[in-house]
């Protein structure tokens, strides 16, 4: 089967979990965005957790359903309607063939995680049906998905949740989007990065009580910070080293780039914080104009709620699981 | 070399960073890639990135814990410490690739070698006459930094950098010298193109060098370019 563009959408590409393994080769791992709302979208369909989803940014695409599909869509709340009719989030949708699904703004978040039964049919690219926009790496030669791509699906294993016919259905059960999806803008924690201390005092305190502004520059590469500039005492002369995504790093503008799944493998600016990684997903949901607060964190206070947070979603995924089998 | 002699600088929850000192420097850069080879064998489930001076190391949190299920970074520290303190890794097969480049190509090559007080001819003798080694690679996929450049030969970045320099450009860059694998942005004075493609994904491994490979440069003439271009498949 496959599923056609009518329209992109602003941003659309295809992500797995990431690309592992090629950073010394200078290949970063990309992957979506908001990792905990692709599983979750795969586990609606039942699918395995290392499928491929569709990442979409702000503004959906309209996709042609040549045959029946079970799709969910997670992560961001958007408008979505087959053939006209309202599509429940993060819940799982049954769509006859021929549907036309007309997905448009976002109400919440910033990135929705399309999820097809079965997964994307792509051509893994080094191991992974990751895009990485950035480096050209990837599905559909590492390009956003653009009006015309026909994009194929994997098989699809019969399943008693739905049982065919010519309308829309969801089941009569979804997720709630929260916690996962954070309304609150709550202030993320952020621990203190290798240059911290090259800060000057102002700014030290700024990092942590100043109110930034996510730029329209930014991208899956990294978050911009607007509305709080930083200053080191004195320059620091700094040799390339290895990044990775979270790490807060301050170029010579005073304006910091919050690194994200398309982090460059080096880099060479001051690096004055790192973002829990719990909290990573929930930068991924915020829009260019949404308010960023940093609160301070340790690494055991960071790993601890990582930890939490992993297994409140592996037990989450399970009971989706059983759920969908007892359906 | 045990631990006691590293810096850990702990990065994030799945990353910590080995720092062997703070400069650009041929004994500090074989430090890292010789540690890397040691954790590389005794952990393969660590990924390594070596850099210049230091060494990211990015791990499973999961798989270090405590009877409770926590992160203990002790387990980590002592499981490095022990493969640093193991036997050198050799690094055999000595791996040195060897680069054509069509110095012809450079456009920065007059530049070059006004700089630096020397003919065309010279630059070209002193940039192959050396033995290279990968630093690392970064800036894109199979960029290589390249240690060893003719100290005669640096020069500085141009003042604004081009919107797109050739693939396969060999270039100058500060101390450094290394090859654009692809048509990117890039500020480095370009002296040179191979033909030879860098960083290919349909190949394993993709990129043609490794961090810590032994690189020369050979000159070829445009006629030479063109048939090695043509069977590489990198004409354009």
């Amino acid at each position: 089967m496959t599923i056609e563009l009518i329209k992109s959408g602003l941003l659309t590409s295809i992500q797995d979990a990431g690309r592992r393994g090629y950073a010394s080769l200078g290949l970063g791992r990309a992957g979506a965005m908001d990792e905990p709302s692709r599983r979750l979208a795969n586990a609606l369909v039942g699918n395995a957790h290392d499928q491929a989803v569709m990442e979409i940014t702000l503004a959906g695409p309209t996709l042609c359903f040549r045959e029946a599909a079970v799709i969910a869509i997670t992560g961001g709340i958007i408008e979505a309607r087959a053939n006209g009719q309202a599509l429940p989030p993060w819940t799982t949708c049954f769509l006859p063939a021929g549907t036309i699904l007309r997905m448009g703004g976002m109400r919440h978040g910033c990135r929705s995680y399309l999820s097809v039964r079965g997964g994307f049919g792509v051509a893994p690219v080094l191991g992974s049906r990751s895009t990485d926009l950035h480096a050209r790496i990837g599905p559909c030669g590492g390009r956003a998905l653009r009006a015309g791509d026909a994009i194929a699906t994997g098989h699809a294993a019969a399943c008693s949740w739905f049982p065919g016919g010519n309308e829309m259905k969801a089941l009569g059960w979804g997720l709630d989007p929260q916690p996962w999806l954070d309304y609150a803008q709550a202030p993320l924690a952020l621990l203190r990065g290798h240059h911290f201390d090259a800060l000057d005092d102002a700014s030290r305190q700024m990092l942590f009580s100043g109110r930034f502004v996510i730029s329209r520059h930014s991208n899956r590469t990294g978050t911009r910070l607007e509305g709080t500039t930083l200053q080191l005492r004195h320059p620091l002369e700094l040799i390339s080293e290895a990044s990775v995504p979270g790490t807060l790093q301050l170029p010579p503008s005073g304006q910091p780039i919050l690194l994200l799944a398309e982090a460059p493998v080096t880099g060479g600016y001051p690096r004055i914080g790192q973002l829990a990684a719990v909290d990573l997903p929930r930068l991924a949901q915020r829009r260019p104009g949404d308010a960023v607060c940093f609160t301070e964190t340790s690494m055991d206070e960071a790993m601890d709620r990582l930890r939490r947070r992993d297994d409140a979603l592996e037990r989450l995924l399970r009971r989706i699981g059983q759920r969908l089998e007892s359906a | 070399m045990p631990l006691t002699n590293v810096h850990i600088e702990t990065l994030a929850e799945d990353a910590w960073l080995l720092r062997f000192g703070n400069d650009i420097d041929v004994e500090i850069n074989a430090r890292v890639h010789g540690a890397a080879a040691q954790i590389g064998a005794a952990l393969p489930d660590i990924e390594c990135v070596p850099s210049y001076a230091s060494l990211l190391l990015r791990f499973d949190p999961r798989h270090w814990t405590d009877t409770q299920g926590r992160f203990a970074g002790h387990h980590l520290r002592d499981a490095i410490d022990s493969a640093l303190r193991g036997a050198a890794v050799s690094e055999t097969p000595m791996k040195e690739v060897v680069i054509p480049v069509w110095y012809g190509a450079g456009e920065d090559l007059g530049d070059v070698a006004a700089h630096a007080g020397l003919s065309a001819v010279e630059v070209i003798a002193r940039h192959t006459a050396v033995t290279y080694r990968v630093a690392m690679i970064g800036f894109a996929p199979g960029f290589p930094y390249l240690l060893g450049l003719d100290p005669t030969l640096a020069m500085p970045r141009r003042p604004t950098p081009r919107a797109s320099v050739p693939a396969g450009s060999v270039a100058i860059g500060g101390q450094q010298t290394g090859v654009y694998p692809q048509a990117l942005p890039g500020g480095w004075q370009l002296i040179g193109r191979t033909p030879v493609q860098l960083f290919d994904v349909s190949a394993e491994p993709p990129s043609l060098l490794k961090p810590g490979d032994r690189v020369r440069f050979r000159a070829i003439d445009e006629a030479q370019f063109d048939r090695i271009a043509t069977q590489a498949g990198t004409a354009a």
